[in-house]
């Protein structure tokens, strides 16, 4: 018997993958979206995005607000790659800061959001019952309310700031992280692990945190990058309305806001269309990894 | 022409990102009309794989027949044309699968499902269809006939469904009835009463059916003829009361022992240690020999040929290699 | 192998226990039915014996089985572990008494975490109870629980996809044994697995409950198998206990007709057996709206009049053979 036992052993390892490396989830993950070249690309180019935004300095070397007022509205020169603008500004460097301010609020915002929602939607799930009802109609009045009115009205009376946008963007942008986590979590409760786990005496926090969350990460994450992609574009129509970060902070949006006269979209292109294509290029990228993601994340692993 | 169904050495691969994984790897067996077919195994053997590419069903991509006959009536399946095909699939060859549910649309009456099948193949206009429709439904032993035909899928049991199932498989009168796991998903006694009913079908309809499925009391009691398969191939081919009575093959014979049967005592089970090698990394020579207990040199080495052993008899294995060789 | 050590004092005890699953409808979600999976079931197990439950899929026997272990709530009845009636237990003795009652479960997939590793995945009920500090001392446990299991010590760094279903089923059985309890419900343990890994693992499990002097509740709907591993059986059908004796006994000679009927409904592996079956009419009813009286009555080859509207008494026909029948 002894040595029956023994020979499953050896049987069984031979059977085990093959590879000494220990794969995890994500590594998995990482594998197939490294096959995906459309996400790729959008990696690589909100990477340069973000990485421009960080080393903003640097990339002309002409400070941020400087005004100019003897070579304002300048065509793009070798001085001044992509022109100047109403004040002689060099909109090379404004686009690189620009990027600050509009990435920032995108993850920012986003970060929040799912704080808020994987917090809320957490509760809902494991509950359920009355807690779920209660915290789930509170999301339906959320997501209930209009965007841009509640938006214009909560800056119009705390001031356009960048920590107001990303507050309000957080706010009326939670329920939507909240219910897919709610619903991914009504799922994995019924999963025969979480009665494991229960029958292992483990106690309610640690069950959600540490067994219902990281299961819920895939959706999370599909949805965070889209979500950014949502925001910054959030962030540029109300720029554009002139309800976002103050002046001479320059962001994509409210670039695009001190380009939008007659004349300027005429006869200035360079003021207009390089913030609109960045604004275009951050948002599609940042799509286009979302969709990889899923596409990497889904079905989530191969059994 | 002897045989219903010939297929001579099937090769069906499936094209992953992981590399190939040849499911049916070189298939061979004939059935002929009025037979039962038995096909035994585990699951990833390529039993499944070899019923749905007699139907040309293989989800492609990633999968593809890539290369044998399939010859049925002494016509190529394999090369035949997707509109022949269809014309063949529900009315010569039809197909019971394991989970009724799934396999019946939930938004019809069942009476329209197995209706709209008899109206396609046999030209039939939507009265007598349906008298059809419910002739068979009482056939299959389906109570209150007249009335069931008219509901829908989600009205019916599970063991209701399955006998629905097999009413719609047999409308058309086909020659071949292909049934994967007919019984898996049922209870015993439910279990039971289908492998009555397929029993007293295949009598009074003299269908040919392929059974397969990987439980050996229902190839028992319903098969003549059982192939067993391992790792996409055949390892052997027998008479149903041959191969329960002398079993060859050391991978049959220990699927029969790891079973625990019912009047047996003994303490422990014999098992067949190890795993099913994984497809996209097949052991060299004979699939089995690393769960063999009477592996030798040569089965690392070579894979053995399906041989001849008397007459009925088929066995792919080193160790019945002379013996075969000399009859 | 040396007999089994089955001592006389029973480890468990189950008595007219009731779970009770409520159907919601309507426009305001009320209440507008229960589905009764299970209706007054009592037995015992004795310490160190392997009791087995069959029956057909929407008998109750899982639901008994998480009823029993209280991952569901009781409805009515009582459940007495070691003497002590768990449900009336306060919530921290509740979470101590996990680590003597554990649960394997059938799916090998969705019963391990796929974003753990198999030394989170066993070792953490450990570091939770206070049994082990994280780290390498659990560690040298799991490893050690996995390799009593047939695995190997390396891989307990590995994740659950990286192993085969027979290997996954190891896993969940290691996960149950790292707490050393003395009680595991086995709920379909080897249902989901191919016959030759099957008797792998029922050969496991047999193994270690010699070793480990476990205590099994088996349940499964497969009855060559329910007959190998256990020692008595009891055969459940529409959320009661019909018939419950020694194995022996019960397949030699049973006395309800369900379980007749069920044991020749079994196909047998051999051409040449020619028997007679008894073929039950219709399906399993539903356990919404069970049939008045025995519960079985309307299958019942044998149901008389009495049948229908009595409920038979669930007692002792031969010694240590109960069964709940009018013919008996």
């Amino acid at each position: 018997m002894i040595k029956e036992k023994g020979q499953i052993n050896e049987n069984q390892e031979e059977n085990l993958a093959t590879s000494s490396k220990v794969e995890s989830p994500w590594t998995i993950v990482g594998r197939r979206l490294r096959k995906n070249k459309l996400a790729m690309i959008g990696l690589v180019v909100i990477t340069i995005l973000s990485l421009a935004a960080i080393f903003a300095p640097f990339i002309t070397g002409i400070p941020r607000d400087i005004t100019n007022l003897a070579n304002t509205n300048a065509p793009p020169s070798s001085e001044h790659l992509l022109g100047t603008d109403s004040l002689g500004r060099d909109m090379l460097t404004r686009l690189a800061y620009g990027g600050r301010i509009s990435l920032t609020v995108g993850f920012v915002s986003t970060s929040l959001r799912i704080l808020i929602g994987v917090i809320l939607g957490g509760i809902a799930g494991y509950y359920g019952k009355g807690i779920d009802n209660v915290i789930m109609r509170i999301a339906d009045i959320f997501s209930c309310l209009p965007f841009l009115p509640i938006a214009i009205t909560f800056v119009a009376v705390l001031g356009p700031s960048i920590y107001n946008i990303m507050i309000v963007l957080a706010i009326l942008g939670w329920p939507g992280i909240a219910r897919i986590v709610r619903a991914e979590i009504l799922s994995l409760r019924e999963r025969e692990f979480m009665e494991a786990a229960t029958a292992l005496g483990i106690g309610d926090f640690k069950k959600i945190v540490s067994h219902l969350i990281p299961n819920t990460m895939a959706s999370i994450i599909v949805s965070a990058t889209t979500g950014i992609a949502s925001a910054i574009l959030t962030e540029s129509a109300l720029s554009f309305l002139g309800l976002g970060v103050a002046p001479p902070t320059p962001t994509w949006g409210n670039m695009m806001y001190d380009a939008q006269s007659q004349y300027v979209l005429k006869n200035r292109w360079w003021q207009w269309v390089p913030p609109g294509i960045i604004i275009f290029l951050a948002v599609i990228s940042l799509n286009l990894l979302g969709d990889g993601l899923r596409d990497a994340l889904d079905p989530r692993l191969k059994q | 022409m002897k045989y219903l169904l010939e297929v001579k050495n099937l090769q069906t691969h499936f094209f992953t990102e992981d590399g190939i994984v040849p499911a049916v790897d070189g298939v061979d067996f004939e059935l002929e009309p009025g037979q039962t077919l038995g096909i035994v195994g585990e699951s990833g053997c390529g039993k499944s794989v070899t019923s749905v590419s007699i139907l040309r069903l293989v989800p492609n991509p990633p999968g593809r027949i890539v290369g044998g006959e399939i010859l049925f009536e002494g016509k190529d399946l394999v090369k035949a044309t997707e509109s022949e095909m269809q014309s063949i699939r529900g009315n010569d060859i039809a197909m019971i699968f394991q989970e009724p549910m799934t396999s019946l649309n939930p938004v019809f009456t069942i009476g329209k499902q197995i209706s709209e099948a008899i109206m396609l193949h046999q030209k039939l206009d939507k009265k007598a269809a349906k008298e059809r429709c419910v002739q068979m439904l009482k056939l299959v032993g389906i109570p209150r006939a007249e009335q069931a035909v008219d509901e829908y899928p989600h009205q019916f049991s599970g063991g209701m469904r399955q006998r629905a199932m097999i009413a719609m498989a047999l409308s058309c009168n086909p020659k071949l009835l292909i049934a994967d796991e007919p019984t898996t998903a049922l209870d015993v006694t439910i279990q039971a009463q289908i492998i009555e009913l397929m029993k007293d079908l295949k009598e009074k309809l003299n269908t040919a059916i392929m059974l397969i499925t990987h439980d050996l009391g229902v190839v028992a009691e319903m098969a003549d003829h059982v192939i067993v398969m391992y790792a996409g191939r055949v390892v052997e081919e027998a008479d149903v009361i041959d191969l329960f009575k002398d079993p060859k093959h050391p991978y049959t014979i220990g699927l029969m022992k790891s079973k625990p049967s019912l009047d047996g005592n003994a303490k422990r089970l014999d098992v067949i240690p190890g795993a099913v090698p994984n497809p996209l990394a097949m052991p060299k020579g004979c699939a089995f020999h690393p769960r063999c207990s009477h592996a030798m040199d040569i089965c690392k080495e070579k894979m053995p040929e399906l041989n001849k052993f008397g007459d009925n008899r088929k066995i792919r294995c080193w160790l019945h290699e002379k013996e075969g060789g000399e009859k | 192998m040396a007999e089994k050590l089955i001592e006389t004092n029973d480890l468990l005890e189950v008595k007219n226990l009731k779970k009770y699953f409520p159907i919601k409808g309507g426009f305001l979600k009320k209440t507008i039915g229960h589905v009764k999976a299970v209706e007054d079931v009592s037995f015992t197990i004795k310490k160190g014996e392997t009791l087995g439950i069959v029956g057909e899929s929407g008998c109750g026997k899982s639901t008994t089985g998480r009823t029993l272990l209280r991952l569901l709530e009781k409805t009515d009845g009582e459940v007495y572990y070691d003497g002590r009636e768990i449900y009336g237990l306060p919530k921290d003795e509740m979470i101590k008494l996990r680590t003597k009652m554990q649960i394997v479960f059938q799916d090998p997939y969705s019963s391990l975490n796929p974003r753990k590793t198999v030394s989170q995945i066993c070792g953490e009920a450990l570091v939770e109870h206070g049994l082990a500090k994280k780290g390498k001392e659990v560690n040298e446990i799991v490893s050690d629980v996995i390799q009593k299991c047939g695995l190997a010590p390396y891989h307990i760094r590995r994740y659950p996809h990286e192993f085969s279903g027979g290997q996954r089923q190891r896993i969940g059985i290691a996960r149950a044994l790292a707490l050393n309890p003395e009680f595991i419900v086995c709920d379909e343990p080897v249902s989901a697995l191919d016959v030759s890994i099957q008797s792998q693992v029922i050969n496991l499990l047999m193994d270690l409950q010699e070793e480990m002097g476990l205590t099994y509740l088996f349940i499964s709907h497969d009855l060559s198998v329910v007959k190998h591993i256990s020692d008595r059986i009891g055969v459940m059908y529409l959320g009661s206990l019909v018939e419950l004796a020694p194995k022996d006994d019960l397949y030699a000679e049973p006395l309800h007709p369900y379980t007749q009927a069920l044991l020749s409904a079994i196909p047998i592996a051999d051409p040449t057996y020619k028997k007679k079956r008894i073929i039950l009419k219709g399906d399993i009813p539903s356990p919404a709206n069970p049939p008045l009286g025995c519960r079985f009555h309307t299958r019942c080859p044998y149901a008389m009049d009495k049948c229908k509207t009595e409920v038979p008494e669930f007692k002792e026909a031969k010694p240590g053979h109960f069964v709940a029948c009018h013919l008996v």
